[in-house]
């Protein structure tokens, strides 16, 4: 967990997280991960064999949500309102850029 | 620096005044405009006015009122909603570039019940880009001024509305907080704030940050009136299936009752070091105005606190990192013009909207996710999540509620962070706790520092436990006075 992350990971975390990042946004995020990751791996201190994870809090409270809604159909958002606020539509669809290059 | 604090009136005073006819809803909603237009370019609180809702809205309020109807519970209080929250008729930004434009096509759930309880909806507040920070630094805006002290941060990421608040350019105001971010600003500001237990409001039309941690809460200028707000917004909504369905009491009528019996934590781990040492003062006081007004006050053990924070930046990016996908330039918001394939006109996007503490914790979340590294760092950091659950769970078998400071210092001083992430996390140091836990909190003013800067006292309620944190609240509220 005390792993020091390279060049080379920031740019293959970036590239997961669809970022494209400048040289010098790559170097700084570079130092900023590892200061942050040396301080979180404080973590390691504390002995959790056999705890299990809480993902959230649902479980921990006595009135939880109320379940799976009715499988019916409801009224949704206006089509063209929606299609409004899109960068490039056909009026039926958001259009983007082509896939891949030929 | 310049001051700008003014305190808003009491909801009962402006309802009395409106029901009378001493004052109408549309002529407060003018006046609240024209302080805004006043001083809203010294202090950079709101992002954009909604000027032809609120004031259809307080038409309807004074033609109520002038046929002698009974008013509904929040009829023309004037509101401020956190730019992180849908409202039709105002553009809804999070604070960020990549949302620059968008004009949301309905209501948030909390912003509908507001309305429909009356409230006059003024416009939306700033705040850090994506509720991801503890300055209002963060903004794509530009920073929020603390009305206090200009030259001071008023907290984050809900810096604008405990700002409007602080500085009555709204008589209450809606914020959203994942890890400290109401908590801390209401500290910051000299204002109340609320953290309801996690279910408790629905975060439908709230703009997603950490799904499991965040939370919509209320800011006034006193407990009741908070109290109030939260009993409006709070319930089970069939659009948030994670809303609770447990009953919404009457959180003002709970905050009315006396304190006296009440046992009172104290958990040593809050008071340790790098406590600013006035801060330690005004909250000592504040608990002893709690003893001196019949409370009972025990020592609380809460081992886990140190590992909270590096606990919730690995949660709250993880969390983030999958919730800000969504940002793509497909379907709102920007689209760079510089792509001409789908994958980089993604990433173009992406990097040319989002700002730099975003782009950090998209970073840090996706690294923490990822094959390799999960178990080590996710995984591990929701299992010391647990630990911490547990303790406050355990503190809350023997006392009603537990009192803290918000924050280590008073409010800070632009930019004297701004170049240390780190630094900047630990400002949430005893807020984050609350979050992970999923329990309740209110802030609420209890004294100042000697250069006059607002301290707030947090006071943490078990889970959906808010009437007794109000009551506590109260209590210390009236010590001040």
């Amino acid at each position: 967990m005390t792993a020091k992350v390279t060049v080379k990971q920031v740019e293959r975390v970036a590239e997961l997280a669809h970022l494209e990042l400048t040289p010098e946004e790559t170097g700084a995020m570079l130092h900023d991960l590892n200061a942050i990751l040396d301080y979180v791996a404080e973590l390691n201190e504390l002995d959790t064999a056999g705890v299990a994870p809480l993902a959230q809090v649902t479980e921990l409270l006595e009135a939880a949500g109320g379940g799976l809604r009715t499988d019916a159909v409801l009224e949704s958002l206006d089509r063209s309102k929606v299609l409004a606020e899109a960068p490039e539509t056909n009026g039926v669809f958001f259009k983007v850029p082509k896939v891949m290059d030929r | 620096m310049e001051s700008f604090v003014e305190t808003p009136r009491t909801f009962a005073s402006l309802r009395a005044g409106i029901e009378s006819g001493t004052t109408s809803a549309s002529s407060l909603a003018a006046a609240y405009y024209d302080r805004i237009a006043e001083i809203n370019p010294r202090l950079n609180v709101y992002l954009s006015l909604t000027r032809d809702r609120a004031l259809a809205q307080a038409e309807r309020v004074d033609a109520l009122a002038a046929k002698g109807d009974p008013l509904p519970p929040l009829a023309g209080i004037p509101v401020g909603i956190k730019d992180v929250m849908v409202m039709q008729g105002a553009p809804a930004t999070a604070g960020s570039k990549i949302l620059k434009g968008y004009m949301p096509p309905y209501d948030a759930t909390a912003v509908s019940r507001l309305e429909a309880a009356g409230a006059v909806l003024l416009g939306k507040l700033n705040c850090d880009e994506f509720a991801m920070g503890s300055s209002n630094e963060n903004s794509a805006y530009g920073p929020v001024r603390n009305p206090v002290d200009t030259d001071r941060v008023p907290g984050g990421s809900s810096g604008g509305s405990a700002a409007a608040v602080a500085a009555n350019m709204a008589v209450a105001t809606l914020g959203s907080d994942t890890g400290g971010s109401i908590r801390q600003p209401a500290s910051f500001c000299g204002v109340v704030g609320v953290l309801p237990t996690w279910s408790r409001v629905s975060r439908y039309g709230l703009i997603a940050f950490a799904s499991s941690l965040d939370r919509i809460g209320p800011f006034a200028a006193n407990v009741r009136d908070a109290a109030t707000m939260l009993g409006v917004i709070a319930g089970y909504d069939p659009k948030d299936a994670t809303s609770s369905v447990a009953p919404v009491p009457d959180f003002a009528a709970e905050s009315d009752k006396p304190v006296e019996g009440l046992r009172i934590g104290i958990p040593a781990e809050y008071f340790a070091e790098g406590l600013d040492p006035e801060v330690r003062a005004a909250i000592e006081t504040g608990i002893a105005s709690l003893k001196a007004a019949g409370c009972t006050i025990k020592p609380v053990s809460l081992p886990s606190t140190k590992y909270a924070i590096p606990t919730y930046y690995l949660v709250a990016t993880a969390e983030a990192s999958a919730n800000l996908a969504r940002f793509d330039g497909v379907r709102y918001g920007y689209r760079s013009p510089n792509s001409d394939t789908l994958s980089a006109m993604y990433s173009h996007s992406r990097d040319e909207g989002f700002g730099a503490e975003v782009k950090r914790r998209i970073l840090l979340g996706t690294y923490a996710l990822s094959a390799g590294y999960y178990d080590a760092y996710y995984g591990k950091a929701q299992q010391v999540r647990r630990l911490l659950a547990e303790e406050f769970l355990r503190a809350f078998a023997e006392v009603d509620a537990i009192v803290t400071p918000t924050a280590p210092t008073a409010a800070f001083k632009l930019g004297e962070k701004t170049g240390d992430p780190l630094a900047m996390y630990l400002a949430d140091i005893y807020t984050v706790t609350a979050s992970l836990a999923g329990i309740c909190g209110v802030t609420v003013p209890c004294g100042q520092t000697s250069a006059g800067l607002p301290v707030g006292m947090q006071v943490l309620g078990s889970h959906l436990q808010e009437g007794t944190a109000f009551r506590v609240a109260r209590a210390v509220e009236a010590a001040q006075a």
